[in-house]
């Protein structure tokens, strides 16, 4: 699958809660784009990613 | 949503005593000594709602202003603190107001037949949709990392058409072209160096925040005029 444009080999498929807490990425700080389409936090659980899957995770930090 | 030109402005400086000594002609007359007249004509239709009236959105609104954008929505619940002035759009006369009418003022002064529409409100979850749904562009100007997060979410999944414009990562005095704009998702723009945050060892200033301020006034005038592309 490709992440932030970098391919990454993926034995199998994971939930999207599985793999942002193994890139190190904070649920509560993203927002993540899945083949396209937003995926609401809600399905961050339920929601697995693989194969052939383009994932753009986008987190924030503080200040404004 | 598109909204051409109202008569609030004139209304307002009626209001105001007829203290505006600018024609609402005169300003258009001004600008398109400045623009083509296409150029004027998307950007005085055109409406942006900007969440957030900090150090991001308040010079965001004052520069979209100064451009002549038709409609400005302006949302924030705060008031107007000292710790603001060293890099937000108040003055001291501002101290302890709302940022949505202390704003509304500001712009009145640059622009006053520009529209503005302000809500004193915690944007939240629960509210974010009903607010920005039909805007066809929103600025996004928070603090903190989970509201950014959370107002980008919430908006991209329920405002079908609504392209934001996030700021991240503005904080310090690290060099100034760290600052960019990417187009991260279909409709999401993102400014900013994309890492350095506001923590104990930094700080927040001017330079920078109005840096990142800038390329998310630019990247919603691009799109007012059409241009997509980063």
């Amino acid at each position: 699958m490709v992440i932030n444009g970098k391919e990454r080999e993926m034995r199998q498929q994971v939930s999207l809660a599985e793999l942002l807490g193994q890139e190190g990425f904070l649920e509560e700080r993203v927002a993540v784009e899945l083949n396209g389409e937003i995926i609401p936090k809600a399905a961050y659980g339920s929601t697995l990613v693989g194969g052939a899957d383009r994932l753009e995770v986008v987190s924030f930090v503080g200040g404004g | 949503m598109q909204i051409g030109n109202s008569p609030l402005g004139e209304a307002r400086a009626q209001r105001e005593g007829n203290s505006c000594p600018v024609t609402r002609e005169q300003l258009k007359q001004a600008l398109l000594e400045r623009y083509s007249p296409w150029m004027y004509e998307k950007i005085s239709s055109g409406s942006v709602a900007i969440a957030g009236l900090g150090g991001l959105g308040s010079q965001i609104a004052v520069m979209l202003a100064r451009a002549g954008v038709g409609k400005l929505f302006l949302v924030d619940f705060d008031k107007v603190e000292l710790t603001n002035l060293n890099r937000q759009a108040y003055h001291i006369g501002h101290l302890g107001r709302p940022k949505t009418e202390a704003l509304a003022e500001i712009l009145a002064q640059i622009n006053p037949y520009v529209e503005t529409e302000a809500r004193t409100e915690k944007v939240t979850e629960e509210n974010a949709a009903a607010l920005f749904r039909g805007y066809p562009i929103l600025c996004e100007g928070f603090d903190r990392p989970e509201q950014k997060a959370m107002l980008v979410n919430t908006v991209l999944a329920q405002c079908a058409g609504t392209i934001v414009i996030s700021g991240s990562g503005m904080a310090g005095y690290g060099p100034a072209n760290q600052i960019v704009t990417e187009r991260k998702m279909g409709r999401l723009y993102l400014c900013g160096d994309g890492r350095t945050k506001l923590d104990a060892g930094t700080c927040l200033m001017a330079p920078r925040v109005m840096a990142c301020a800038a390329h998310q006034a630019n990247a919603a005038i691009r799109l007012l005029l059409g241009e997509e592309e980063v």
